[in-house]
């Protein structure tokens, strides 16, 4: 995790989380809960079986607004806009001039010129500079005093229904603006845990009383960083900064089905984004590594960092990520690998406190996920 | 005499006739959240001051056990390896983690008791 020693900043939710003994660390430039009394394991099997409240406000809220918001944010972002209906929304990425990942960001058509995007805390600051770097003639802004927060689980869907039916009954990727209770907020069927779930984005104001909705119900409870890391881990989805940044490029991160085939080679818009020549040339002719799951012979977590050797001891990529899955009782980690290495069932070494430890390419997701899609 | 002494790594060393029980306190486990795996030395491995000893991962982090005395490794506690959550279940009892033979006499005076650990924790707290 990205710890940042400058000051930190609080959520509207601080005090919600002292109440509920949050573990607080600074991160990404604010105090945040990694864990709460019941632990990381607890809160991580709670979130799969029932229903898991996360704060998010974090996250940057972006805003953009204009005639040519969509030429314009296709030179950013790899996906085709126009075909993009409105309050659906999709995963994608800033590409770099270079071919790499400047971030990964969820974009939300709200209206015809009017696109909504969450991206990740560390980056929110370079990646709006970046927005109004390359795109002059919209309106562009970071949302002030809004929250965000993520209701995921198994029966996130049960407290949707009774407090707004409407986002109960979108699909996976869509939203919708609802009132929960006199409360006006955005919802979207979206979230980073591979579980079916809702992301609210609502007013400051309004954000501890809704809150205070939602953990109404017995199976709801606060989720800690900790608990949200293992999650997205199981679930297969990259965290920006460690399985992949600026020097790896979408292909690399095997996030190659973001890209809008419209975008890719041969297709009615082909290019034209940041990077596209080498990402487009990557995604036709293959790279040299990319990124890949592993599961761990043995108990012992295989953590970021770690070197990955073949058979002859020679080293051929390294963990980005790793640590324990509470769902599979196991460790699980996730790495770049070279090319030839990185089929389903290559058995490769892990360098652990100087010793090889055996680990196995995986597919991904490790946990399947149970997102909803009509 | 004390009968269970602390160090300033958050382990308590029970003072047995013959030999000396290692663990975890309550505060470590709490500091080092879910445990999920626990690597034990080897029987009759002869340790210096300050080697590393034991290695426990959490779901966050990892973390080494050090001795803080020189000795000889008598006994492991296995059920460790098969129930890693008995250090945060049971760190002062069923979760002990290994025995060790002193190779001088045991000092107790060297180590806090438990008044001492718990204002020592208290100040690192603040």
């Amino acid at each position: 995790m990205v710890l940042n020693s400058l000051a930190s900043k609080k959520t509207i939710f601080y005090d919600s989380h002292i109440a509920a003994h949050g573990n607080m660390v600074p991160f990404a430039g604010y105090l945040m809960p990694v864990n709460y009394s019941a632990g990381i394991i607890k809160e991580h099997l709670h979130t799969r079986s029932n229903a898991g409240l996360f704060d998010v406000c974090h996250m940057g809220q972006i805003l953009i607004k204009g005639k040519n918001a969509i030429p314009s944010l296709e030179k950013l972002i790899p996906v085709d806009l126009d075909a993009l209906k409105i309050n659906q929304q999709l995963y994608s990425v800033f590409t770099s001039p270079d071919g790499g990942v400047l971030d990964d960001l969820i974009i939300t058509r709200w209206a015809e010129d009017c696109f909504f995007l969450v991206v990740n805390a560390t980056c929110k600051d370079q990646d709006l500079e970046h927005l109004k770097r390359y795109i002059t003639a919209c309106d562009i802004s970071l949302m002030p005093h809004q929250s965000l927060m993520a209701l995921q689980g198994l029966r996130a869907v049960e407290i949707m229904s009774e407090l707004a039916p409407e986002a109960a009954s979108l699909q996976f990727m869509h939203g919708c603006c609802s009132d929960i209770n006199g409360i006006a907020c955005y919802i979207t069927r979206s979230g980073y845990t591979g579980e079916d779930g809702f992301e609210i984005s609502v007013a400051d104001e309004y954000a501890l009383e809704l809150s205070a909705h939602l953990l109404s119900y017995d199976y709801c409870q606060w989720i800690g960083l900790g608990a949200r890391d293992s999650l997205r881990l199981e679930a297969g989805l990259c965290l920006y900064g460690h399985d992949m940044d600026k020097n790896t490029s979408p292909i690399e991160a095997s996030i190659g089905w973001s890209i809008s085939r419209s975008r890719r080679t041969g297709g009615s818009k082909a290019g034209g984004f940041l990077g596209s020549d080498l990402i487009l040339q990557q995604f036709s002719h293959g790279v040299k590594k990319r990124r890949v799951g592993f599961v761990v012979d043995g108990r012992s977590p295989v953590r970021e960092g770690a070197d990955i050797t073949d058979s002859n001891g020679q080293i051929v990529g390294k963990i980005t990520s790793g640590g324990f899955g509470p769902t599979l009782q196991a460790p699980i980690a996730m790495g770049y690998v070279s090319e030839e290495n990185s089929n389903e069932g290559s058995r490769l070494d892990a360098i652990v406190r100087g010793k090889p430890l055996p680990i196995k390419v995986a597919r991904m997701p490790f946990v399947n996920q149970r997102y909803y899609r009509g | 005499m004390e009968d269970v002494v602390y160090t300033k790594e958050h382990e308590w060393l029970k003072v047995g006739s013959d030999s000396i029980t290692v663990g975890v306190t309550d505060h470590a486990q709490q500091q080092l959240g879910d445990v999920v795996y626990v690597e034990l030395p080897d029987l009759e491995t002869e340790f210096v001051a300050g080697d590393e000893a034991v290695i426990i991962e959490s779901v966050k982090a990892a973390g080494e056990i050090t001795i803080p005395f020189d000795g000889v490794v008598v006994e492991i506690n296995e059920t460790l390896v098969e129930q890693p959550d008995l250090l945060n279940t049971a760190p002062q009892t069923e979760g002990w983690m290994f025995r060790v033979v002193p190779k001088d006499k045991f000092d107790v005076s060297k180590f806090m008791n438990l008044e001492e650990y718990l204002a020592y924790v208290q100040d690192g707290e603040q």
